[in-house]
Parts: C-alpha cells; sequence; structure tokens
C-alpha cells in the first residue's frame, strides 16, 4: 500500500536558513540516509524536497483562459517542504517512517518532531474480492 | 537454425525461466546468483531472439548464457579475491552445452515457487520474488504493474532474496508434509498476485501488466505440479470464476459496475465452465477449504443468467459454511449481505451489529457501503446516504470512490 508523507516548512525564524552549518549538515545528512536505507529496502517510490515558498506562485486562469500568477505571501500560512512516496506492506511501517522523519534533528541535533501528514495514495484494495 | 519469433515465443520464454533458474541454482549451489544470471539470460532473450528467432533449444540457449554469466560473475569474484588459480580453472572447464540436457528436472519450479513464498518473506516481497524467479517476468514489467521505479523493485527482489539467503533455505524438493504444511502460504501469494491485478484492471492504468493473467497462468501451473490438490484447484477455479467478469465490470469512463447491474452476455462463458468444471472436481475430494468455498459462491453468481436468477439461499449456505471453515470480519460482512438477500434487508442489517466491536473492521469502509446499501433497501435514505458518504471517504480505491458517491449523490435527487 502506498503512502504520501508531507512535511511542512517550521515556523518564521525557525527555518533551516537560520542554522549552524554542523546542525544543517546532519539534517541533511539524516535525510539522505533515511532516503538510501527506505530505497534499499524497496520502498521508495520517490522523495522530492521543494523551494522555499518565495519561489511559490499561485496560479489561476482568467477568463481567457490564460494564467494569472499572484505572489504568496509565507508568513500568513504553512508550506509543504518535501513529500515522500512510499510503497509499504502496513500502515505500521507508514507510521514507523513518518515518526523517523519527524525526529530528524534540529539545531543542537535535537529531534525536532515535526508533524508529519501522512494520506493514503488511492491505489486500494478491490471492491468485491475477499 | 532458428523459429521466427511470435506471440507464443514470449509465452515460451517465460514458461522456460523457472526451468533455467532451477538448472543454473542447483549446479551453482547459490540462489541468488543464479537469479541474477537467469533474469539476464532472459533479458538477453528478449532482446535478441525477437530478431535472430527462437533458436532449436531456447532452454538450452537460456542455461548456457545464464551460466556463462554465472562463471563470468565467479571469475571476477575470485580475481578480486586474488584466489588460488586452481578454483578460477574449475570454473573455466565447465562446460554448459554437454550437460543441459540431462540436466532437467520437472520440480525445479515447484522448489522455486515454495522458495519464492517462504514465510519469511513479506507479502510484498514474495510477490515481487515470485512474479521473476518463476513467472519469468523482467524486474522492469514488476515495476510498471506495481507502479513503482524499476530500481525499487529491484531493492525489493535482492532484498528478497538476501532474506531467503540469510534464513538458509536449501534448494530442495520439500517433503509431502511440509510441503502441505506450506501450501497455503504459496497460493496466498498467488491469489494477492490476482487481487492486486483485478484492482488495475480498472482505472487508468491500461498500459500495465496484466497481473490477473499472470495469477492465472502461475496457479495453472501450479496445478499441474501437483495435480489433484482441491484447494489449488480451488483457487484457480476461483479466479477463472471472477475474472469472467471482467469487461462487465467497468463501464465506459472505466466506472464500476457493481455484480447486480452487470451485463451478463459479457462474461466470458469459456472461463466460466473451466472454472466450474474444476470446481467440481475439487470439491468431489475430500476436504473443503477456503478457496473452493469462495470459488463455489463466485460460481452460483455467474451460473444465473439474470441478476433475478440467483440462488441466494444457496449463497448463504455457503457463507455459513465459510464462516466456519475460514472466519474473518469480510466473510461475516459478505454473509450479512446474503442474508439480506433472503430474509430481508433488515435481517442484514442486524447481523451487521455483530461486527461493531471488531477492531479489524473498525471504521472500515465496506462496513459503511454495506450499511448504506442495507439502509437504502430498506427506505431510509437520509441514513443511507450518510454511509455511502462515510464510506466514499475511507476507500482508497478511487473507481470505489466514485461509485460510493455516485450512490449518495442518486439518492439525494442531484
Amino acid at each position: 500500500m502506498k503512502y504520501m508523507l508531507m512535511m511542512n516548512t517550521m515556523k518564521i525564524g525557525q527555518g533551516v536558513p537560520g542554522w549552524p552549518q554542523k546542525d544543517l549538515q546532519a539534517h541533511i545528512g539524516f535525510m539522505m540516509g533515511l532516503n538510501q536505507e527506505l530505497h534499499e529496502r524497496g520502498e521508495l517510490v520517490s522523495a522530492e524536497g521543494l523551494s522555499f515558498p518565495d519561489q511559490a506562485k499561485l496560479v489561476r486562469a482568467s477568463s481567457n483562459g490564460r494564467p494569472i500568477t499572484d505572489g504568496i505571501f509565507p508568513e500568513s500560512k504553512e508550506f509543504l517542504a518535501g513529500f515522500w512516496i512510499i510503497d509499504v506492506d502496513s500502515p505500521e511501517r507508514a507510521y514507523d517512517i513518518a515518526a523517523r522523519i519527524s525526529a530528524a534533528p534540529g539545531p543542537g541535533g535535537a529531534p525536532l518532531n515535526l508533524p508529519i501528514e501522512l494520506r493514503p495514495v488511492m491505489s486500494g484494495p478491490p471492491p468485491d474480492m475477499l | 537454425m532458428s523459429k521466427p519469433w511470435d506471440a507464443a515465443s514470449e509465452q515460451l520464454l517465460r514458461e522456460l525461466a523457472p526451468q533455467v533458474l532451477g538448472s543454473v541454482a542447483r549446479r551453482f549451489h547459490d540462489f541468488a546468483a543464479a537469479e541474477d544470471a537467469a533474469q539476464e539470460a532472459m533479458i538477453a532473450a528478449f532482446r535478441q531472439w525477437p530478431q535472430e528467432g527462437v533458436p532449436d533449444n531456447p532452454r538450452g540457449w537460456l542455461i548456457q548464457v545464464a551460466c556463462r554469466r554465472m562463471t563470468d560473475q565467479l571469475r571476477s569474484e575470485i580475481a578480486r579475491r586474488d584466489r588460488e588459480t586452481a578454483v578460477a580453472a574449475e570454473a573455466e572447464t565447465f562446460s554448459p552445452t554437454l550437460e543441459i540436457e540431462v540436466d532437467m528436472d520437472p520440480d525445479d519450479t515447484l522448489i522455486l515457487l515454495f522458495m519464492c513464498c517462504h514465510p519469511a518473506l513479506t507479502p510484498s516481497s514474495a510477490i515481487a520474488l515470485t512474479l521473476r524467479a518463476v513467472g519469468g517476468l523482467t524486474t522492469a514489467e514488476i515495476a510498471n504493474a506495481f507502479l513503482v521505479p524499476e530500481a525499487t523493485m529491484a531493492q525489493r527482489i535482492s532484498r528478497a532474496k538476501q532474506t531467503i539467503k540469510a534464513s538458509g533455505v536449501p534448494f530442495r524438493l520439500l517433503s509431502p508434509n511440509e510441503r502441505l504444511e506450506r501450501l497455503p502460504a504459496v497460493l496466498h501469494v498467488l491469489y494477492l498476485i490476482f487481487s492486486e491485478g483485478y484492482v488495475s484492471s480498472t482505472g487508468s492504468h491500461l498500459q500495465r501488466l496484466d497481473l490477473a493473467r499472470e495469477a492465472i497462468r502461475l496457479t495453472r501451473n501450479t496445478k499441474t505440479l501437483l495435480p489433484a490438490n482441491p484447494e489449488v484447484e480451488g483457487l484457480l477455479a476461483l479466479m477463472l470464476l471472477t475474472d469472467a467478469r471482467r469487461t462487465a465490470r467497468t463501464g465506459p469512463d472505466e466506472e464500476l459496475i457493481p455484480l447486480d447491474k452487470q451485463d451478463r452476455t459479457l462474461w466470458d462463458r469459456a472461463e466460466i465452465s473451466e472454472g466450474v468444471e474444476l470446481l467440481t472436481a475439487a470439491l468431489s475430494k475430500a476436504s473443503v477449504g477456503l478457496y473452493q468455498l469462495q470459488a463455489a459462491i463466485a460460481a452460483v453468481h455467474d451460473e444465473a443468467e439474470r441478476v433475478e436468477d440467483t440462488d441466494w439461499p444457496q449463497i448463504l449456505a455457503l457463507y455459513e459454511l465459510l464462516k466456519r471453515v475460514a472466519p474473518s470480519p469480510m466473510v461475516t460482512l459478505n454473509h450479512a449481505i446474503a442474508a439480506a438477500m433472503v430474509h430481508g434487508p433488515a435481517r442484514g442489517f442486524e447481523l451487521l451489529t455483530a461486527l461493531d466491536g471488531d477492531p479489524r473492521l473498525a471504521g472500515h469502509y465496506r462496513l459503511h457501503a454495506v450499511r448504506a446499501h442495507l439502509l437504502e433497501k430498506m427506505g431510509d435514505h437520509e441514513a443511507a446516504i450518510k454511509h455511502y458518504r462515510i464510506a466514499a471517504a475511507r476507500t482508497t480505491s478511487m473507481p470505489e470512490r466514485n461509485y460510493l458517491i455516485g450512490q449518495a449523490a442518486l439518492l439525494t435527487g442531484d
């Protein structure tokens, strides 16, 4: 079963841009190691980190169908920082992975304990079997 | 000398895959490495045969290529470890062509099947390894079928082989008793492959490999290897009797069409009669198992020309038997549906209360979907809409979600 795990950006002022180099490197190293482990276990479908919210745009179609782009306001809400799509044998395994991500090291190496949103991907079991 | 490549050649290649692997694994006493070598031989054949034609002795060709890979690998391994040249020479003297013909053992495929469905493996690993080692599929094809990257599937397979290696399973035929004990795990893996294929046959995944067909093929082969086993026959019958409805179960926009609304003229008569025949043979034997009973239920549905001809009392009796042989909340749920068809929706609804405290089904969309359906029949549309919507929010199947939202919409008159 496939799940998407989503991690939001941290609050303004707490995000990675303000971290000491050593802590930043430990954080990146942790994420790389985790992705490598998920890959080796044959569980990783994909993982992407997203650009900082400064580069995000809101797009709507205008009356003639052309795009209208708008800046967004990073201060106002939470933003998706990155996501993983995993394919695992049980929901419990997905929760374990999410908890690992949540405990990624932050400043001073302390676990961040960020909330990780977990959503099943719509590829579930057939309706009239079993 | 060779034959031109045609549709049957691909089939032949897949049938030969486990024989090649078996032969190489036995010769080199290394299942994991042999599996890689056999896979490479398969890929080489897929590349060469369509252009050059199918060789006269296709199995010999594959074994020879696989053995060459093995010796190459062995040699580089030896070079790497800087071992005695004597060992390298031993690998060198091996001449595959002469020994191939006497080296054919029909039990190889059976050994492989039980090995790939080893209880130490997780279901997804067992499925992947079975499709590759026994089914002769390439990693790319399996990855495509499960919509994961090829590298992910390659890792899953390699990990599965490591697990087998670590658990020290020898490459040998199991005793009849061991086989009996381990057969349910094997059948479960085949069943999972089928049901995975059954999901993917709807939705926007038409380019995917047909896993339901692969499962039927593998189960057919298993039946040849374990003749007259009633549960193997039962499983094959269940697959055929379910697969027979394949074209009728989705509409032009890939929407789900439930059993009672299907155009039964679209059902595959040949699959139904083969399924029924198998089932009849299986049921005449001593024990009645899980798959035979499910197949029997599928057969009762398939044999009704119109939905109103369905013999619900018989289906109800079969579910009662199934509740005793293999109790599970899903069986209880389906039993309640059958009871509703025989004794009215209120009776079915009443039976569902038994499931309320069951943690295995707590909050499961199916329970809400069935409740909604029975409430609709009882005329309580408001409550039915509520349960259809809860079910829609909880299912992880896209066609199912669309169907459930549609049912709620019909009742609201939208």
